[in-house]
């Protein structure tokens, strides 16, 4: 048997988002369930969130973040030989999301999908990082795309005022350099959060603070080890934006000193897998990360799973 | 082994920290929630860290029953034991 032996690396080029046009503020909500602006600010940090319309899909917002990841990276869809898609909110299961992004897109690439729940798109990240190192892939696209609005239960108000739609994209291209830092991944087996018999999502929200605040920061450390990367060299630290107090509780204990931290949650909401695609993408737009400059990202959530790496921005 | 009042005056320090809370006001009837403001969140907090002080383990199920600080101070007390 013979195998390629690669001297090839993933290194992200490009990122795209798309947001449904729907914005939903606290005070919309307000009126459904019984809290208020200044309790969901001070608890979750969002000030509003996006909700798709009745039409919007996994899929369909998929494809939307992607045009733009393309044609910022010089790539053509045909270019894609491999396509991950990360969600846990997708309701067909066959064919993947990925095949029918693929169907949308006109192209005929491996076709992945990923569910880790909000740990998604590092889990994927790395997988199109692998695929290019073993010589299986050259150009792949990484989607991370969330409709939690199908799943919220309205009436819930622990939970209604922290979930949203949305996606990312990300093009990740065989270099001759590392742009993709060893992947630190694994689980704490938990049904902390779920899926009720209704098919809601919940989450017993002081169980996953905790472990977010005291289990996550030694994870971001280690996976700066890992890369030969101390965290006061960081850029950027880009966490899954579940929780404005659980990013900074633990970026403070990571002593990410010179890195801009992502906020996205604060106009965004919680978008799961859709979360760290999506505040990239917008921070490197807004031009707040120097191209080579290396970012954290930190992917957690549901399962419960988590998955890191270091990354140089496009 | 500390005693009642060095345990008082242990979460004191650290609700100061946490959630800015007036040393003062941290006497054994005081509510976390509906007298020093304490949310939630700010409780796992408080929780963590008295854990990491007093070095005991305060598992999620008990936390909820620790509605004033005279709960959390006998609660410390006999973990200690």
């Amino acid at each position: 048997m013979q195998v390629v032996q690669t001297q090839s690396y993933g290194r992200i080029v490009a990122l795209g988002h798309y947001q449904p046009a729907r914005v939903v503020t606290n005070d919309e909500l307000s009126q459904r369930v019984d809290t208020n602006d200044a309790w969901i600010r001070d608890r979750v940090g969002i000030v509003s969130r996006r909700i798709a319309g009745p039409e919007e899909t996994v899929v369909s917002m998929g494809v939307a973040a992607a045009p733009k990841a393309l044609a910022a990276a010089g790539l053509a869809p045909t270019d894609i030989d491999t396509l991950i898609v990360a969600s846990c909110t997708d309701l067909i299961p066959i064919p993947n999301a990925s095949a029918r992004v693929a169907i949308e897109l006109g192209i005929k690439p491996a076709a992945i999908d990923i569910n880790t729940a909000c740990s998604g798109f590092s889990y994927a990240l790395a997988a199109a990082d692998h695929a290019i190192r073993a010589g299986a892939s050259r150009n792949v696209l990484v989607i991370g795309s969330e409709k939690l609005s199908d799943v919220i239960d309205w009436e819930d108000r622990s939970t209604c005022i922290i979930f949203a739609d949305g996606a990312g994209a990300a093009v990740v291209t065989a270099s001759d350099t590392p742009g993709i830092g060893p992947v630190s991944w694994g689980s704490e087996p938990s049904t902390m959060i779920g899926m009720t018999e209704r098919n809601h999502i919940y989450q017993e929200g002081q169980s996953v603070f905790r472990w977010a605040t005291t289990g996550l920061a030694p994870i971001a450390k280690e996976i700066c080890e890992r890369a030969g990367v101390q965290p006061s060299e960081l850029a950027a630290f880009v966490p899954h934006q579940a929780n404005l107090r659980i990013i900074e509780s633990v970026a403070r204990k990571l002593g990410a000193a010179n890195a801009v931290i992502a906020r996205d949650i604060v106009e965004s909401g919680n978008t799961s897998a859709a979360s760290i695609p999506m505040a990239l993408s917008k921070m490197i737009e807004r031009g707040e990360i120097p191209s080579g400059a290396p970012v954290l990202l930190l992917g957690f959530g549901g399962g419960l799973t988590y998955a890191g790496q270091v990354v140089l921005s496009p | 082994m500390a005693s009642r009042d060095e345990i008082r005056t242990g979460l004191a320090e650290i609700l100061e920290e946490i959630a800015d809370v007036a040393p003062d006001d941290v006497q054994d009837d005081k509510a976390f929630i509906d007298d020093l403001d304490v949310d939630s969140l700010s409780m796992v907090e408080v929780v963590v860290a008295a854990e990491e002080k007093f070095n005991i383990k305060i598992p999620d199920d008990d936390v909820q029953n620790l509605r004033t600080v005279g709960d959390a101070v006998s609660y410390i007390d006999k973990a200690q034991a």
